[in-house]
Parts: C-alpha cells; structure tokens; sequence
C-alpha cells in the first residue's frame, strides 16, 4: 500500500507514456489524446523524442486539462512504462501518489518500485502474444491493448475510441475490427482484475468546442497554400522536414488543376539550404511566391542570401522551425534561440522582418500574411516557429478564411504601367516616400522597366556604383523601409492585469500558453502583471510605450541569452535594467510552473524590506 | 562613373532579322573587362545567336554568379532583366526562375571557379535534375578578380603567370555534365566563334539541361607559356569533333553535304542540328562513348570540342514535377487559393 494518499482528478492529470522510438506507439498515443478530445477535455500533448530512427526512448505526454491550459505543466501524475532502458527515471519522475502503469508479464523485484506511488500492472505480453502470433502485429497491437486497459483505469467511454479507430480504418474492415477488438482485449482484462476506475479521470465535458487539433508545421504549411505559395524548395532537416511534407500533401489534395491534373506549384528538395534558398529567392526574382523550411543550422547557410534578398531587395518567406542550438544543438528538443541570428541575418548592416506565431492557427494566419509582406516589402520575410509548435498536435481555434481577400502583390510595375506617358522607372527609386521602390517581372516589357539585379551597389536605377553618396542613399531608403514594415506587421496584443500594477511581462511564440496559465498562478501568490505578447519585429512603438509604463518588465523566452530582450534594448534604446530576463532554456518546452516561480521569487523579494533584512 | 553605357545610335542599313531587330537590340552596357578578354567573344557569340534565332530580347532571363564571367550579362541583352547573384549558386537562383515562369529562356552565365569550385554542388545538381537553361562556363582555369590564383578547371601540371605549378588534378566539367545526364553538352573556344555561334543557338532551342564549356583564355593572367589555357595552346590542342549547322523552320536541307559526313538531330521543337562531321566515327547521340572518346583525349593533352552529346528525346524539370503550363508566377489568388469551403472541411477532419 502507498503511504500517500492516491491522486484524485478528474480532467486534470498528466499521463505520460515512455516508450522505445520505432515500436508504433506513436499512434495509440495520439489515439489517446484524441480519445479525451472527444469526451470535450481539451488535451495538450507533446513528443518528447530523441535525434534517432529506432531503438531510442521517446515519450509522449498528454496533459488533460479541462481548464484549458495548453502549455506544459511539468511532472507527471501516470507513467505508462513500456521502455525497460528508461524504466528508473520514469519511476522516479512519478509524483507522489501518482500513478506507474506497467507491463507484469515478467515479475519486477519490489526495489524496483517506489512506495509512494500506485502500481498497476497488466500482464500486456502475455496477453498479446496468446492472440497474436505475428511478430509485427504483437508489437502494434501491445499498444492499442494498454490503451484499452487505460479506458478502463480512467473511465473512458470505450465508445468515443471506437468511433476514432472507425474514422481512422474507413473503409480498411479488417484493420478496424482488429484494433477494436485488441481495444477491448485490454479493456476486459482491466475491469475483470483490477480496481477500475483509479484516482484520475476522464469526464465528459464540453470544453473543446468547435477548436480544431493540428500541428504546427501542418498548419503553416497550409498557410503557405492559402497563401499562394507556388514555390517550395527545402532541405530536409528536424523539426522543420514537416512543413515542407506537409505542404507537399496539401498540395496534392488542393493544387492540381481538375481538368489537366497538372501542378499549380513545384517542390523541389534542394541539394542543401543554400540552394533551397537560392531556389526560393530565383523564384520570387521573377515573380512566383515561394519559400523554404528550415532550422538553426539552415539559417546559418542561408545567411550569404539572406543578405542579398535584403540588398538586393527580392522578396522570400523562411519558416524557420527553431531547435535549441548551437551548432548542431539539441535536435530534437524546443527553444527560442534564433531571434538575433535571423533579425540581423547576414553580414553589412542587414535587418529583416520576423513574425511571432503562438499556436498553429496563428501559424497558419502569419504563413498565409507572409507572402503579402514579403512581396509589399520586397524582402525576406521570417516566420518563426519552434518545436514545441511545430512538431506537436496543439488544440486551436479554427482555421479562417476570407474568400473576398486578394493576394497583395506590392508594388509590381506592369507593361501598360511602364507605357503611360511621363513614367519613370528606377529599380530603387523611392517614388512614394516609404522606402519601398518598384519593381517589374523579368519578360514585362520589350523595351522599358528591364534591370540588372545585383549584391552590388547601385544607384536608383539599379546601375552598378561604388560612389558613397549613392550607397548611402540606398542604405537609408532601406532602413525607412524598415520604418515602414513597423506598422504593417501583426501588432502585439496587450492584456492588463485585474488590478493596476507597476509590472509587466513581455513574451512571445510558444510560451503563451504557459505564461497565459502562469498569470493565473502570480495572482494566486498576489502578483499582478500587465502583459504583452509580441508577434513581430520590427517592434511596434506600442512595445516602447508598455516598456515606459512600468517599473520594470519581464521578458520570458527560451533561450540564454535573452535574444528579445536584447533586440528590444538595441533596437528601442531600453534601459536594460528595466527589463528582467526570464529564461528557460534546457530543450523542454516552459513551463506556467517554471514561470510563476521566477517571477514570483522575483516579486517576492522586492516586498522584502531592508529591515528584515538585516534581521535575518 | 562606375558603368558604360553605349550610345544607341546606328548605321540605318544594319539589318535585321526576322522580329525586326537589329544586332544592336541585342546589346548591352559597354564592357568593363580587359581589352582582349576570351569572355568579350563569348558575349558576342551570344549576342549572334539570339540575334539568328529571332529571340524576343526581353524574354531571356540571364542569370549569373561572381567573378569576371558573371559580369558579362551587362554587357549583353541589356532589355533583358538579369541577375548577379551569389557566387557559385547561379543554378539555385536559375533553377527557382524557371519554375516560376517556364516561357523566359533562361541563360545562365557562369565561370570555372563560380561552377567548378565554390559552386560545384549547385552546377551538378541544376544539371542532374534537368533545368531547361543554357548554362555556359566561360572557363579561363584563373581567377582573374582576385588576381590569378589557379581554379579548379587549370591541369595539373600547368603554370601560374607567377610560374607556379598546379599540382592539383583538373575537374573537367563537361565530363562531369555526361555523367550527371545532362542533354546537351559542348565544349567550345571563344577564339572560335563559327564554332561557338551555332552552339549556343542550338543550346538555346534544346529543352533541358544545356551545358557548354567555353575556353576563354584570360589575358591578364592565364595566356603565357606553360597554361593550357593560353590562346596558343588551345589553338594548337584543339580537337573538334565536328562542326554544327542550326536549322529553324521548316526549311529543306540545302546545304549539300556528303553522303555520311553528316549528322542530324531534331530537338523537341523542331529545330534540326546538321552535325559535319570532322571525326568520322563520332556519334553525338552516345553519351558512353562521348565519355570514353573524351577521357581518351584528354589523356593525350588535346581539348575536344564541338556538339559532344545531345539527347532528342530530353526532358526538363518540369516535365517531371508535372507543372501546369500557364507560368506559376502568373496564377493568382482564384487559380491558387482553395477558399473557405475547402477549409471547413480541413477543419472538421481536424476535430
């Protein structure tokens, strides 16, 4: 017996499965978290994977929250152990009366538990192999036999899990009728011996609503489609390698023309990020909107490019999926580590544009955004994703459209344009005062509006010169282009606290759902902090004004050096003590836990005054 | 002033060609390079062949990287837009245009340190996916800008201006073109521009990937005894394999050749190449033996050129990813956006 008392929860409770990379778990585990979305409790799973094929551990943990809270809570209230090489950690990573679901087949020597815990043991060998007599289809149906057991455990209506595996099979009976039956398997030997159901529970709720469950890259891949994107070219690398599948899997479903069957876009994988890049910027040179998907390492090569999109001022969209760095890093695990390498990506005095998306639906709204920019910016345009977003199902609101909205083209001198009488075409004239010149499609015209493009420095009308004046001049003009893109680009969204407060906090991308949460958590300890989510550099003037109004401001991201934080000092001329760095950087997505606890020992110590002080 | 621009004004008898044009329309900024420069000829050789092939200037997209080489679209076609990009990643940026408009013809403008050096990867993979470009090195084993190191092209054993010896091995690219399946290779000498006028022309009007190396022999710095990339010496190592006649149109051939000397090949769009043959037993359709026959001669220190491989029956890149016809970077929001119905249902399969 544990001498704790068992966690009791219902739809609130992390459940965590360890299992070897390669056994098809993957699927029951999403079929899992699926399951609980159905009973209308909102889930937040996340994989925890390592740079590896097979025979690794890799776990996926669904937190099962009724209250919403998408972000990572950490700890882990039910261990489903099935990887026997990672079997001590994860026993001991079990809160105390928590719960270790586990395979009993084999005894375990009691040293092996903890006394703290609850065990729960379902012989999950035996009773797959006295069905299955297959090698491959023991190991799959292992898992979809402890995912009956746990329907059993946590009350789940077996039902909604059926319906899943139906949706899942259409069409494929044998598959179907297999899955179930091995569901029921699992779920029979749990309600025959053992007590059923245990301290956490999934109760039927309505709290998911019309939200959809997609992954990040997914859905910005799709906004890339929506967006009109005709040009993919890319190089294969974790965690961006799903954008570019994806969007190759859109496509085929939504791009080929109904009376031909031929393709409206081309993907093409590059030999490597230089000349997915290279591909991407000759494609928007002449007029085709494209991009590439990328990581940390990507970026690196890309630089060289980045500054001639910059120079040269060639529109181009890189999803950059980010990885903690640097160097090759940590692969397979999230951070926020790329802020400053892609703000000022290149060498020369070189800015670019970068957007902030916090969940898929955003991801989608900015991927599709981007193009506009891009081609009404005529420059290199990031959309900054990370793992933590990209590669996992995250639960959002639904995707939206408007069917009225026209591509924004920018500024795009046509053939007619170039023949009206008195028009002056200069490449890099700045004809309407805001930095953004003119350009024309190569092939436009027999005659007017051709021009060498060039890394070189040239005059307005794109003829080479190395005269100072005239480099300067051009220098300027892109930097009130700059000033231009500020107030083009998704403003942040600011929310103030209940009640007014001298604090602040700043944050952005993924960590808005556990710093969503944390605000919950600082109010509970008596904390209040107004707080505003960034979504784009160049920073609105509306980040220097939240910045003046407080004492002091947070910035909470995932990364050492505090890569935001420095952009906003060096780009808005900040006091740095004014704003405080909140980091976590470690590869595992942040915490409202990690959050609330750093701001409020924060906190707490200003409320300490010197004559405790010096008491103490 | 840092560029030349040329008067416009001409003899008023120029003739013209079957658009109208006149050599003139085909030209571009005065050229900055050294009097002399192998790469000037070239520029005129390409300024020849789109002027005989009647090309609407404007719809050729040059496309280059760095070095001297990279300069020359400047100084031709000056109403066509180009491009001077990144060193050695004129491929990539050639390859992204294409697909964005497969009607421009793309020309790519390269050199032997730009496609053989730092952009060896980007050459080779533009040629093994099948790019529908002429892509041209205009190959002088040098690096002139940065004042005549050796490039990866120069022989081993050849000697720097300085009389240094390259003790490096040679990448020969158009051998490199053959084995990565490119559908029309040539190798030509900018000294020899009956030779290089009908090439590029005949490049130009293959669909796919059609790769020429120019020998241009660098004045400033790789023309003295001991290169194997000096005007003399490739004068007296030239071995060309035969000499090439481009027929457009419809027209009969006319020109009376003897029976067995000569060669024909009709590309995808009609254009017939009439290959007189020099070397008898050479066959521009085999591209094993035009390995062979290359590795061959170039054992015995002799630069083949002429047609040395081209495949009627090429694809290009578009073929193979299937692409509509109508230019990607044309289509708009109707033709490319599945709108708010297809995106319910993306939606309600999400839940």
């Amino acid at each position: 017996m544990p001498d704790q008392s068992p966690i009791s929860s219902v739809n609130d409770f992390v459940v965590r499965f360890a299992n070897v990379n390669g056994s098809g778990s993957a699927s029951a585990n999403e079929l899992f978290a699926r399951s609980i979305l159905r009973h209308g409790v909102p889930v937040s799973p996340r994989n925890i994977f390592p740079s590896n094929i097979q025979g690794l551990p890799t776990w996926y943990e669904v937190r099962v929250t009724e209250d919403g809270h998408l972000g990572a809570r950490g700890g882990v209230d039910m261990m489903v152990a099935m990887n026997p090489q990672t079997w001590d950690k994860d026993v001991a990573s079990i809160e105390p009366g928590g719960y270790l679901f586990y395979d009993s087949t084999k005894p375990m020597p009691t040293s092996k538990f903890r006394a703290d815990i609850n065990v729960i043991g379902v012989p999950l060998t035996a009773i797959t192999n006295s069905t299955y007599t297959d090698p491959r289809q023991r190991q799959l149906f292992k898992n979809i036999i402890y995912l009956g057991a746990l329907c059993a455990l946590l009350d789940m209506d077996p039902k909604l899990v059926e319906q899943l595996i139906g949706e899942q099979y259409k069409g494929k009976e044998k598959l179907l009728s297999s899955n179930v039956h091995a569901l029921h398997l699992g779920r029979d030997w749990a309600l025959q011996n053992l007590k059923c159901p245990v301290g956490l529970r999934v109760k039927k709720s309505d709290k998911v609503g019309e939200r959809i469950f997609i992954e990040g890259n997914s859905a910005a891949a799709l906004g890339a489609v929506y967006g009109g994107a005709t040009v993919c070219a890319w190089y294969p690398i974790t965690p961006s390698s799903s954008v570019a599948e994806a969007f190759t899997s859109h496509c085929k479903k939504l791009r080929h023309d109904p009376e031909t069957g031929k393709a409206k876009y081309a993907i093409v994988q590059g030999e490597d990020e230089l000349a997915s890049i290279g591909i991407v910027i000759g494609a928007s040179w002449n007029g085709a909107r494209a991009f590439t998907a990328t990581s940390g390492p990507g970026i690196s090569l890309m630089t060289e490019f980045i500054g001639l999109s910059y120079f040269a001022e060639i529109p181009a969209v890189i999803m950059n999926i980010q990885r903690a760095g640097p160097s090759t890093g940590m692969p397979t695990r999230t951070q926020q580590c790329d802020i400053i390498a892609c703000a000022y990506a290149s060498h020369g005095d070189t800015k670019h544009v970068l957007l902030f998306p916090e969940d898929p639906a955003e991801a989608f709204e900015f991927a599709a955004q981007s193009f506009d920019l891009a081609d009404r910016l005529q420059t290199m345009i990031f959309l900054m994703l990370d793992l933590d977003i990209g590669m996992n199902h995250r639960l959002c609101r639904p995707l939206k459209w408007d069917d009225a909205r026209q591509y924004d083209r920018g500024k795009v001198m046509t053939a007619e344009m170039l023949d009206e009488p008195g028009r002056d075409f200069g490449r890099y004239l700045d004809v309407d005062g805001d930095g953004i010149p003119y350009r024309t499609y190569p092939g436009t015209h027999p005659t007017k509006g051709s021009f060498f493009t060039r890394g070189t420095s040239r005059d307005r009308y794109a003829r080479y010169s190395e005269e100072g004046a005239v480099y300067a001049d051009n220098m300027q003009r892109l930097v009130r282009k700059f000033e231009t893109a500020q107030d083009m680009v998704p403003r942040p969204l600011q929310a103030n606290a209940a009640k007014p407060t001298k604090y602040g906090v700043i944050y952005f991308g993924s960590t808005a759902p556990a710093m969503d949460e944390a605000i919950g958590l600082l109010e509970a300890r008596g904390h209040q902090l107004d707080r505003m989510r960034i979504r784009a550099f160049p920073f609105h003037s509306s980040v220097a004004s939240f910045i003046a109004d407080h004492d002091f401001v947070y910035v909470v991201e995932q990364n050492r050096d505090a890569q935001l934080r420095q952009l906003i000092v060096n780009e808005n001329g900040i006091d740095p003590v004014r704003l405080v760095p909140i980091l976590h950087y470690d590869g595992t997505p942040i915490t409202a836990r990690f959050i609330a606890n750093a701001i409020g020992d924060h906190q707490d110590h200003l409320k300490v005054t010197p004559l405790r002080k010096a008491v103490s | 002033m840092t560029y030349i621009a040329k008067p416009k004004f001409h003899h008023p008898g120029l003739p013209k060609n079957d658009l109208g044009y006149t050599h003139r329309d085909y030209e571009g900024k005065i050229s900055t390079l050294c009097a002399g420069c192998g790469h000037d000829s070239i520029t005129a050789s390409i300024i020849e062949a789109c002027y005989e092939l009647s090309i609407e200037p404007h719809r050729v997209a040059k496309i280059s990287g760095i070095g001297c080489s990279s300069k020359t679209p400047d100084y031709f076609l000056g109403n066509s837009h180009g491009f001077n990009s990144v060193h050695g990643r004129m491929p990539s940026v050639l390859t992204g245009a294409n697909l964005a408009n497969r009607d421009l013809i793309y020309l790519g403008v390269s050199g032997d340190g730009d496609s053989a050096s730092i952009g060896f990867g980007q050459f080779a993979h533009s040629i093994r996916r099948g790019v529908n470009m002429t892509y041209i090195v205009e190959n002088n084993g040098v690096y002139g800008l940065t004042k005549g190191q050796f490039s990866a092209t120069a022989d081993r054993g050849s000697k720097s201006k300085k009389g240094v010896m390259n003790t490096d091995n040679a990448i020969d690219l158009v051998a490199i073109a053959l084995q990565l399946g490119a559908s029309f290779v040539a190798r030509s000498f900018s000294g020899d521009k009956n030779q290089l006028v009908p090439l590029i022309a005949a490049a130009i009007r293959h669909k796919g990937a059609s790769f020429i190396d120019v020998i241009s022999p660098c004045i400033a710095f790789n023309n003295h005894a001991g290169s194997t990339k000096s005007f003399d010496y490739v004068r007296e190592h030239n071995d060309a394999v035969n000499r090439l006649d481009v027929l457009t149109g419809r027209d009969p051939i006319t020109v009376d050749y003897a029976p067995g000397t000569v060669q024909v090949v009709e590309q995808h769009d009609g254009t017939r190449l009439a290959l007189r043959k020099i070397d008898a037993d050479y066959d521009a359709n085999d591209r094993l033996a035009a390995m062979t026959f290359l590795q061959k001669h170039a054992a015995k220190g002799q630069v083949v050129t002429g047609l040395l491989y081209v495949d009627p029956d090429s694809e290009d890149l578009h073929t193979h990813l299937d692409t509509v016809e109508t230019p990607l970077n044309t289509l708009e929001a109707k033709d490319l956006c599945p709108g708010t119905s297809a995106l319910e249902k993306i939606n309600a399969s999400l839940r």
